[in-house]
């Protein structure tokens, strides 16, 4: 069951003028269905802003999707403990009731999945998915939701909208149906929107199409969104700042410039390193991060990343480090960020 | 590459699927999943393959392997008509190999990964004894220690370490040409690094030729030595891969390179560079096929099919822009010179900035 922890300072950051939007502090996810528990999310600080786009990097397993998907709270109950806190707007999500949970879904935050295939139902048309969710929350017509899908659809551009509405998910085209799944997402006018990989699935050219509309809604409506993926090609095209997550915590977090430009925190160096990127040549061998992300049912007492970084020295083993600042709005959680510094930028031996 | 020996050579080749026919009698149509395309590809060398979905890559690569049978054309492997009389499937097979997407699926989950890398070996005449060393061998040269690894089930496995095996497992029966059919793309970005670059060991060590298909065109660039650009079914565009990525010049090829996230905040994408989704291959467009989106597409292109022919520029080209007298009024005349054909490109490269 979810049951809020009573940190007493959670309470004095809310009065302040700029309060975030969103406002997630010592969230931790942990599963509990398997032998032994898996803290998926171990205690994570995330803030957006309304008007906000923030991206949510990482590799598989690093909790990205799971911190996403606790702000819907769509992880079964029986099989998860939550803690920490996690406030949208006035909402104190880890304590909404089942009935306020129904209603803050789609109202005030929405999301938008990787494979709208599986997200939209197969027996429905996509017109009456978008009606039948604008009527769960809103007291209108038929055709008054009607109308406002027809609206949907031309804002999220699909071509002929009025024929597109009464056709079913698999008689669209990928691009088509994510498309669809925007409207869909937006149908309620949600001022959260969180996307899970909204491009992966999708072609090159259709992905940059598909960002592109994300950057020019979040734009328009003043949406805060937070935008999951594992490809930083993809978080630096729509992104105001990005996240990097590993091991379930959020180990660098700045601007996007400066997350790309000058990364402090060693996995994020290594991540950025092992890119395939243009004009790289041929006779180079990609740099990689040798072993593999701990097991999150044993994580270590120490930095998580510490057995492969190429900087940790032995007090990053004993203690976990805390989030560094280095520059307003820009914290590495790294013991050595001196090290890491663009003035040093090979590593240095133990 | 013009001196280098021919490995593989494809000739017209052509994959029709028939479509179902509904209970009126209705539809019937076909998908030209792959509809008439030549390429060679060259002994020793990494041929990249990119092109949106649905534009025939996948279905291209299973042609090669003769897991599903074309409508028409010729595979010459080495010089011999691959199924004919001097050279059966079988002895094909053992000499190209290919490895899939989804490392789970491509492997018997009943089988020790042992078991699955000395099968075709011993399918193929290897004792049993033999076959497992030659597996535990090549386990310890993909990076998996066949002491802890043989006796596992690819369950236990993680993606990168499944990926492995089907590398080792298609290197099982020393093959001269490995097909790999978006074998990293199921990988994170760091377990990419380390199967590409073991990829790039092995071909050195194994004087392997490699077909890779793949939609991450950062990876493809990194890979190859030449690259081929498809649509619809159909080859557009084919060169050295650097000339191909610097100074791309079919349109479609220019729009898909333009696709490429940029990695720079200041620099993000305004426009996108293609609109919609790929046609249907279904009733693919007419004349050229790309004419439906192309920016630079003129009536002619509607009706007339275009060559793949250098028409004087660096490499092979499908467009009407580079075929002499097409029509086309960025085309050249017919008295051609090569720095006259090389105009377009030119022309295109100043709009796109």
């Amino acid at each position: 069951m979810t049951q809020p922890s009573n940190t007493p300072d959670a309470t004095t950051s809310m009065h302040t003028a700029e309060a975030p939007f969103v406002d997630i502090r010592g969230l931790t996810v942990t599963f509990t269905a398997g032998r032994k528990p898996v803290r998926a999310v171990d205690g994570v600080d995330l803030q957006v802003q309304r008007g906000e786009v923030v991206a949510l990097i990482g590799e598989s397993g690093s909790g990205k999707s799971v911190t996403l998907r606790s702000l819907l709270r769509l992880h079964t109950p029986r099989h998860t403990k939550m803690g920490g806190q996690m406030r949208v707007g006035e909402h104190d999500v880890l304590a909404l009731s089942p009935g306020a949970l129904a209603d803050y879904r789609g109202r005030v935050a929405s999301m938008i999945f990787q494979e709208p295939l599986l997200a939209l139902d197969p027996v429905y048309t996509v017109g009456a998915q978008i009606v039948e969710s604008i009527r769960r929350h809103e007291n209108v017509s038929a055709a008054q939701a009607q109308q406002r899908a027809l609206e949907l659809f031309e804002r999220v551009r699909i071509p002929s909208p009025g024929r597109r509405l009464q056709a079913y998910p698999h008689e669209m085209s990928g691009g088509m149906r994510q498309r669809a799944m925007i409207a869909l997402a937006l149908a309620c006018r949600p001022q959260l929107l969180l996307a899970d990989e909204p491009t992966t699935a999708l072609d090159a050219t259709v992905q940059i199409q598909i960002l592109l509309l994300l950057r020019e809604l979040q734009r328009d409506l003043g949406l805060a969104v937070v935008f999951v993926t594992h490809d930083i090609g993809a978080a630096v095209e729509v992104a105001d700042r990005i996240a990097v997550m590993y091991a379930g915590r959020i180990v660098e977090e700045g601007p996007a410039r400066t997350l790309i430009r000058e990364p402090r925190h060693p996995y994020t160096l290594a991540l950025l390193k092992s890119r395939a990127h243009g004009a790289l040549a041929k006779s180079s061998r990609l740099e990689t991060i040798g072993g593999a992300p701990p097991d999150l049912s044993a994580l270590p007492p120490g930095c998580a990343f510490a057995e492969r970084c190429a900087w940790a020295q032995d007090g990053c083993r004993q203690s976990a480090p805390e989030p560094v600042l280095l520059a307003p709005g820009h914290q590495a959680r790294c013991f050595r960020t001196e090290a890491t510094a663009p003035t040093v930028s090979t590593p240095a031996p133990h | 590459m013009s001196g280098a020996s021919t490995l593989l050579e494809v000739r017209g080749l052509v994959k029709h699927f028939p479509l179902k026919k509904d209970l009126l009698g209705r539809g019937g149509g076909v998908v030209r999943a792959v509809d008439g395309v030549d390429f060679s590809v060259h002994t020793g060398e990494t041929l990249g393959v990119v092109g949106e979905s649905g534009c025939g890559k996948s279905t291209t690569a299973r042609l090669l392997m003769h897991l599903i049978e074309p409508d028409r054309g010729d595979i010459i492997f080495d010089g011999v008509a691959v199924g004919g009389r001097d050279l059966s499937l079988k002895a094909f097979r053992r000499q190209s190999q290919m490895v899939f997407q989804d490392s789970y699926a491509s492997l018997n989950p009943r089988l020790t990964i042992e078991d699955s890398i000395a099968f075709a070996p011993q399918v193929h005449g290897l004792p049993y004894q033999q076959a497992v060393q030659r597996a535990r061998d090549l386990l310890a040269r993909v990076g998996l220690e066949p002491r802890r690894f043989a006796e596992r089930y690819p369950h236990e496995l993680s993606g990168g370490q499944r990926q492995r095996v089907n590398i080792a497992r298609a290197l099982a029966l020393q093959p001269r040409l490995v097909i790999l059919d978006e074998a990293v793309s199921a990988l994170d970005k760091s377990v990419e690094a380390q199967v590409l670059n073991l990829l790039l060991d092995l071909k050195d060590e194994f004087g392997l030729t490699y077909v890779f298909i793949s939609h991450d065109l950062n990876v493809v660039r990194y890979m190859s030595d030449r690259v081929m650009v498809m649509y619809l079914g159909q080859v557009v565009e084919i060169g050295e891969a650097e000339a191909l990525f610097e100074a791309p010049r079919h349109p479609y090829t220019r729009a898909l390179l333009s696709s490429i996230p940029s990695m720079d905040p200041d620099r993000r994408t305004e426009v996108p560079p293609l609109a919609g989704d790929p046609p249907n291959p279904i009733n693919p467009p007419s004349g050229c096929r790309f004419h439906t989106r192309c920016t630079q597409a003129q009536p002619v292109c509607a009706q007339r099919v275009p060559a793949l022919a250098s028409g004087g520029g660096s490499h092979p080209v499908a467009c009407l822009m580079f075929e002499a007298g097409s029509g086309h009024t960025a085309a050249p005349d017919q008295a051609v010179t090569s720095t006259s054909a090389t105009a377009p490109a030119a022309s295109l490269a100043t709009e796109g900035a």
